[in-house]
C-alpha cells in the first residue's frame, strides 16, 4: 500500500506492507539512522520520533498510521538551535557515553522544551521516563536537559 | 529484527459509520486504536488477527466534553490529552491522577482511553478510577447504541460485553461534586510500570459520617474491581481511623489475586490493604475531612 506523510518537511511517499512498522520504514527505506532499533516493543525509546510534533514509538506504529501526518527525526533538526543546545550540553555534562540511547533522549527532550511544559528536574524526569540509558545512570541526562533549557531562557 | 507483525490487512475508517460497516462485514477483525496493546499483542501472537481497522483518524470519536453534570470523553481520546485537559483536572482530577501513571509519554500519545478499556486487562489504569466515578459506556454497532454501566463491562482477562460488530463510542463520567478521589498505584519500580495493584477510592462525608464509599482495583482479581465489603462496612459509619482500618481489611473479601511476573498473591493481598487505607485517608483530606 503507499502511504504519504510528511518527513522532515518533505512530502514523500512510500510502498509499504500493511504490517510494516515505522522503524522499518524509516531506516529501511528512507535512511533515517538516528532513529535506532532497540527493544521493538515500545519500552526503551531508542526509536522515539515526533508525529505531529508529539514524541511517538516508531517500532511500535504502523507506517500506515502515519498517513496524512509530520514526521521529524534529528536529520530534519540539525540546524535548529534547541537541539544545538540540547547537544552541547549532552556533550559538556557526560550525558553520552555509548551513545545508543542519545537520539531517543534528544528528540524528546526536544519536544518537552518546545512545549512550554513545567521544567523541574521532577518534571523532566517524569517526561523522560519513557527513555532507557543502560551506561550513564540517568542524572547527568537530567542536569543537562535542564542546564540546556536554563541557557535556551537567555 | 526480533518481532515481526504477522501479515494483515489494515483498513482506514475516517467515519465511525465506516468504522461500523468495516467490523460487521469483516471476518477475524480488531479495531486498532493507538495499537499500543494490539501491536505487541500481534507480535507475540497472543491473537490470530487477519484485519486491522484504524479508527485513530476518526475525529468523532476524539473529544472531552463538559456537559454539565458530567464529562463525556470520546472511546479514541489520547491519554496525553486527558492528562493536559483542565475540564478533566477539575471534574474527574482522579481520573488523570491514573492516567498520569501509566505507561511513558510517548505511550500516552498514542494509546487511547477506549484501547486500555477494551483490551480489558485486569490491569488497566483507567479502570479503578472510573469505577469509583461509576462511569457509563456508550457501545454502538450498525443496529443501534446502548449504554453499560462500567461496573459490568469487564467479564474477565481481554473479555467484555462488546459484541461482535460493536465499538466502544463513549465514556461518561459523573461529575461527583463535593467528593474526594485518589488514586494509588504500585508497581515494580515508580516510573513506566505495570500495576502490581492499583487502588482508587472516592468518599462524600457529612456531619463526619460516611455518606458514600466507593472502592476499586486492579490487578488483584480476573478483572478490575469495586471492593463492595469495603464499602458496605464503611457506608453510614462514623469516620475514624479504626474504621477506617477495619473497612481497607475487609477489601481481602473481593479480591483473588494470583501470583505472576510482577508480584506473589500474598504481597497483592497485603497491599491491596494497605493501599486501600492509605487511598481513603488521602481521600477524606481531599474532601476537606480532619480525622
Ligand atoms: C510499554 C507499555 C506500557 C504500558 N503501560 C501501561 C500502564 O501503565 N497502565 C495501563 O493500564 N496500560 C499500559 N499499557 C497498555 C496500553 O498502552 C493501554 O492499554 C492503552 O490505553 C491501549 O490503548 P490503544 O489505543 O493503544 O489500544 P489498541 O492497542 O489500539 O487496542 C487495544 C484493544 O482494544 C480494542 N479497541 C480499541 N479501541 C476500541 C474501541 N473504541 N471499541 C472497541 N474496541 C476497541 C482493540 O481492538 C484491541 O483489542 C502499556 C503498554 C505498553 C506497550
Ligand atoms: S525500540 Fe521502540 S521503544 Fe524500544
Ligand atoms: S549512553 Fe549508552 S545507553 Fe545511554
Amino acid at each position: 500500500m503507499k502511504v504519504s506523510f510528511i518527513l522532515n518537511g518533505e512530502p514523500v511517499t512510500v510502498d509499504v506492507k500493511p504490517n510494516e512498522t515505522l522503524l522499518d520504514t524509516l531506516r529501511l527505506k528512507l535512511n533515517i539512522k538516528s532513529v535506532k532499533r532497540g527493544c521493538e516493543r515500545a519500552e526503551c525509546g531508542a526509536c522515539t520520533v515526533l508525529v505531529d510534533g508529539r514524541p511517538t514509538y516508531s517500532c511500535n506504529l504502523l507506517t500506515a498510521q502515519v498517513e496524512g501526518k509530520e514526521v521529524t527525526t534529528l536529520e530534519g533538526l540539525r540546524d535548529d538551535p534547541i537541539v544545538k543546545e540540547l547537544t552541547s550540553k549532552f556533550v559538556e555534562r557526560g550525558a553520552i557515553q555509548c551513545g545508543f540511547c542519545t537520539p531517543g533522549f534528544i528528540i524528546t527532550a526536544y519536544a518537552l522544551l518546545k512545549s512550554g511544559k513545567e521544567l523541574t528536574p521532577e518534571n523532566v524526569k517524569k517526561m523522560l521516563e519513557g527513555n532507557i540509558c543502560r551506561c550513564t545512570g540517568y542524572k547527568k541526562i537530567i542536569e543537562a536537559v535542564t542546564a540546556a533549557a536554563e541557557a535556551l531562557k537567555k | 529484527m526480533f518481532y515481526r507483525i504477522p501479515e494483515i490487512n489494515y483498513f482506514r475508517a475516517s467515519t465511525l459509520e465506516e468504522a461500523l460497516e468495516l467490523i460487521s462485514k469483516l471476518e477475524n477483525v480488531k479495531v486498532l486504536a493507538g495499537g499500543s496493546d494490539l501491536l505487541i499483542d500481534l507480535k507475540i501472537r497472543r491473537y490470530e488477527v487477519k484485519n486491522v481497522v484504524d479508527i485513530s483518524g476518526i475525529k468523532e470519536l476524539s473529544y472531552i466534553e463538559d456537559r454539565g453534570d458530567h464529562v463525556a470523553i470520546g472511546a479514541a481520546t489520547k491519554l496525553q490529552d486527558i492528562v493536559e485537559s483542565p475540564i478533566i483536572a477539575t471534574k474527574a482530577p482522579v481520573l488523570a491522577e491514573a492516567v498520569n501513571e501509566m505507561a511513558s509519554w510517548q505511550v500516552r500519545n498514542v494509546a487511547t482511553i477506549g484501547g486500555n478499556l477494551c483490551n480489558a486487562s485486569p490491569a488497566a489504569d483507567t479502570a479503578p478510577p472510573l469505577l469509583v466515578l461509576n462511569a457509563r459506556l456508550r457501545l454502538v454497532s450498525l443496529e443501534g447504541e446502548r449504554e453499560v454501566p462500567i461496573t459490568e463491562f469487564f467479564l474477565g482477562p481481554r473479555k467484555t460485553v462488546l459484541r461482535k460488530g460493536e465499538l466502544l463510542k463513549e465514556i461518561v463520567v459523573p461529575y461527583e461534586r463535593g467528593a474526594g478521589a485518589s488514586f494509588i498505584k504500585l508497581g515494580r519500580r515508580n516510573a513506566f510500570t505495570l500495576s502490581v495493584v492499583a487502588v482508587a477510592t472516592l468518599v462524600k462525608v457529612r456531619n463526619g459520617i460516611f455518606d458514600d464509599v466507593r472502592v476499586a482495583l486492579n490487578s488483584v482479581a480476573p478483572k478490575p474491581v469495586r471492593a463492595v465489603s469495603v464499602e458496605k462496612f464503611l457506608k453510614s459509619r462514623e469516620v475514624s481511623m479504626s474504621a477506617i482500618e477495619e473497612g481497607a481489611k475487609r477489601v481481602l473479601q473481593d479480591i483473588s489475586p494470583i501470583s505472576d511476573v510482577r508480584a506473589s498473591a500474598d504481597y497483592r493481598k497485603e497491599m491491596s490493604v494497605i493501599l486501600t487505607k492509605e487511598s481513603l485517608l488521602r481521600s477524606l483530606e481531599r474532601a476537606g475531612v480532619k480525622l
